[in-house]
């Protein structure tokens, strides 16, 4: 099933952030906004939930804490002791800047690689849209009805009324 | 009446009253243009210099370290002393990317990237030291814990060179993500203004970046994350270093002074290295409006700050090798001073604790001549703390039939040459094909001063503006 939907380009972040206020508070979807800045207060508008990477970092160091510290106590105490200047085999604070330095190795990469996955950034991907500015100085909404018996043109009098510089409707896939 | 101040009357952080647009082509369009003869000149220096090093460890490499100037008694000495210079000079870097951002500092959105850039340059010109170091370079990868075919014989897990492995390795691999993903709206934008195969690298390289809301949001989070695992990481990594020499019982490094010692003094040789590239950077690129003088000002504080620490660190050295009451230790000491290597501690002490006091005064700070002075100074005045501690101590230890010279050779100068023409080279190259200032940063910082800006509200009844403001700073700047 395809629908139709609304793309609005602003030439300001306030009016953006209000236009998309706006069009909530009628009623509209707000499907997505694509900005050349991180603009706070869009994400709440948008219904984004609270991201979950912190959790993928904290796993990730925890393994990597863990990794470290089970690999030096087994290669220098199960699988080859060997008595370095008479040094305990059980040398825990040694054995820390390597489990430490691991630990941040860990949570780093895995919370990149998780960034990268769960926004689809990977080599060779294309933009799923790309909109006239979006990455220089124009912020774009993209709106659709909760309805099909919505008024087409009644909308976009409203978006451009609300200070959009462009205005236009796309086809896309609701899927 | 009491006299209150108005917060924040602060000049705006970028100058001239930038648009959005304004920034993307003030950031973008330097690259779209044939280079500069200037540049042509600087990158024609730094190749040759890098070509010199590469023919100097080419030659080292055929013939062996006997072509270096070390002995029996001085077993470490220029390869060591430039391993700890240049991977201090990355500590900045991400002091800027992360500490800063953790302490939103909302001035280093203009230097970060380029601070970054100059953080990885630096711990490649690093690690480029321990690897010729060892003579058969090819061997460089039995430093890791793999499953090999003597035993298998695993790494000794309590030498600290071992964990400069892990530390440095690290702080490399993390500084390159965190780079990278600071990079990806920006790369975006560079797809979208490229033509032809530019269009298709940056395509490749930008990952699809779309700039859209939900990855914006996630895109903010993993930034923080990052930047609050570099802040111990960085700390960690000097910590380690100083480790080299902390834990051998040789008098002038068995001290545990050292690590915070370093630390610090890699944030100062950094801070310093970064300033002196800015202060390059504004002028030939011509970036005055982002790299301001209250950039100048901020940077210059945490110069003369630390650069006190590091003043500090001395003072202690000496008083605990007196209060110690250790014959070797007074001796080390002395030694260092008054010895054969006397003059390298006078240029240090020079260089690291008197010259950077003169930051304090405003008319110093103000004149970009004499800041620009006191940067090469506070990196000449580093590259010899780092001589001195390592050579100094090593030439005259316990017995003294064991006492001996040192005088590098043209091969360890060459290398020297080439590790900056190798960091010069690329930080060049960097500055061609990549934008040089977080374009998106910056454009969140002009909009936020822009919206929040108490300056607009406040003080506007008094006739202060953020036009009257920056045209202030602008001709204050001038008259400097």
């Amino acid at each position: 099933m395809t629908r139709r939907i609304h793309v609005a380009l602003f030439a300001d972040e306030a009016q953006f952030l209000a236009a998309a206020r706006t069009c909530r508070e009628r009623g509209l979807a707000l499907l997505d906004a694509f900005t050349p800045y991180p603009v706070h207060g869009i994400d709440v508008l948008l219904d984004v939930r609270p991201s979950r990477l912190p959790w993928v970092c904290l796993a990730g160091g925890a393994t990597g804490l863990a990794a470290a510290l089970l690999f030096q106590y087994w290669s220098s105490i199960t699988d080859w002791p060997l008595n370095v200047g008479g040094k305990p085999f059980d040398s825990l604070p040694a054995f820390l800047p390597v489990a430490f330095e691991t630990t941040v190795l860990f949570a780093g990469l895995v919370t990149a690689a998780a960034l990268w996955l769960r926004s689809s950034l990977l080599p060779g991907r294309k933009p799923r849209r790309e909109l006239p500015g979006t990455l220089d100085d124009r912020f774009a909404l993209l709106v659709a009805h909760k309805d099909a018996a919505n008024d087409f043109a009644e909308t976009r009098a409203l978006l451009e009324s609300l200070g959009a510089v462009a205005c236009w409707d796309e086809m896309e896939d609701a899927s | 009446m009491a006299e209150i101040h108005a917060p924040a009357v602060r000049p705006p952080t970028i100058l001239g009253d930038k648009t959005l647009g304004g920034i993307t082509s003030d950031v973008f369009a330097p690259l779209d243009r044939r280079p500069t003869r200037l540049w042509w000149w600087a990158f024609l220096s730094a190749a040759a210099a890098l070509l010199l090093g590469t023919v100097c460890v080419g030659y080292q490499i055929m013939v062996g370290i006997g072509t270096w100037g070390l002995n029996r008694t001085v077993g470490w000495a220029f390869d060591i002393t430039n391993f700890v210079f240049w991977v201090g000079i990355g500590h900045a870097g991400t002091l800027i990317s992360a500490v800063l951002l953790l302490f939103r500092q909302r001035w280093r959105t203009s230097i970060n990237r380029s601070a970054e850039a100059m953080t990885i340059f630096a711990v490649m010109c690093a690690g480029l030291f321990p690897v010729i170091h060892m003579g058969r370079p090819w061997l460089a990868f039995w430093v890791f814990p793999y499953p090999n075919a003597r035993g298998p014989l695993w790494v000794n897990w309590r030498s600290p060179l071992l964990w400069d492995v892990f530390a440095i390795g690290t702080y490399f691999t993390i500084s390159l993500v965190f780079w990278y993903i600071g990079l990806l709206p920006d790369l975006g934008t560079l797809r979208e203004r490229a033509r032809g195969l530019r269009k298709k690298v940056f395509g490749w390289l930008s990952l699809g970046w779309d700039g859209s809301a939900r990855t914006w949001a996630r895109y903010e989070v993993a930034c923080v994350l990052l930047a609050a695992l570099a802040t111990p990481l960085v700390v960690s990594v000097h910590s380690v270093v100083s480790s080299d020499f902390a834990t051998a019982i040789l008098p002038g490094w068995h001290t545990t002074v050292f690590p915070p010692y370093f630390v610090v003094g890699a944030v100062f040789s950094g801070f310093a290295m970064v300033l002196m590239l800015m202060l390059i950077a504004r002028k030939v690129m011509h970036l005055e409006d982002y790299m301001t003088m209250r950039h100048v000002h901020a940077m210059c504080k945490v110069i003369v700050f630390t650069g006190s620490i590091v003043g500090l660190a001395y003072g202690t050295e000496l008083f605990m090798a007196w209060y110690s009451g250790n014959p070797y230790e007074k001796f080390a000491f002395a030694n260092r001073m008054r010895g054969p290597f006397g003059w390298a501690y006078g240029v240090m002490v020079f260089c690291n604790v008197i010259a950077p006091q003169l930051l304090w005064f405003r008319k110093v700070r103000w004149s970009l001549g004499a800041v620009f002075l006191i940067t090469i100074l506070v990196n000449v005045g580093m590259w010899f703390e780092r001589f001195v501690i390592i050579v100094s101590s090593l030439h005259r230890d316990f017995l003294p039939s064991a006492w001996t010279g040192y005088v590098p050779t043209w091969i360890e100068l060459g290398t020297l040459l080439g590790s900056f023409g190798l960091f010069f080279t690329l930080f060049l190259l960097f500055c061609r094909f990549l934008p040089m200032i977080a374009a998106s940063e910056i454009k969140a910082v002009v909009a936020s001063e822009r919206h929040h800006a108490p300056v607009a509200e406040g003080v506007a009844a008094e006739g202060v503006t953020t036009e009257n403001v920056a045209a202030e700073c602008e001709t204050v700047e001038a008259a400097a």
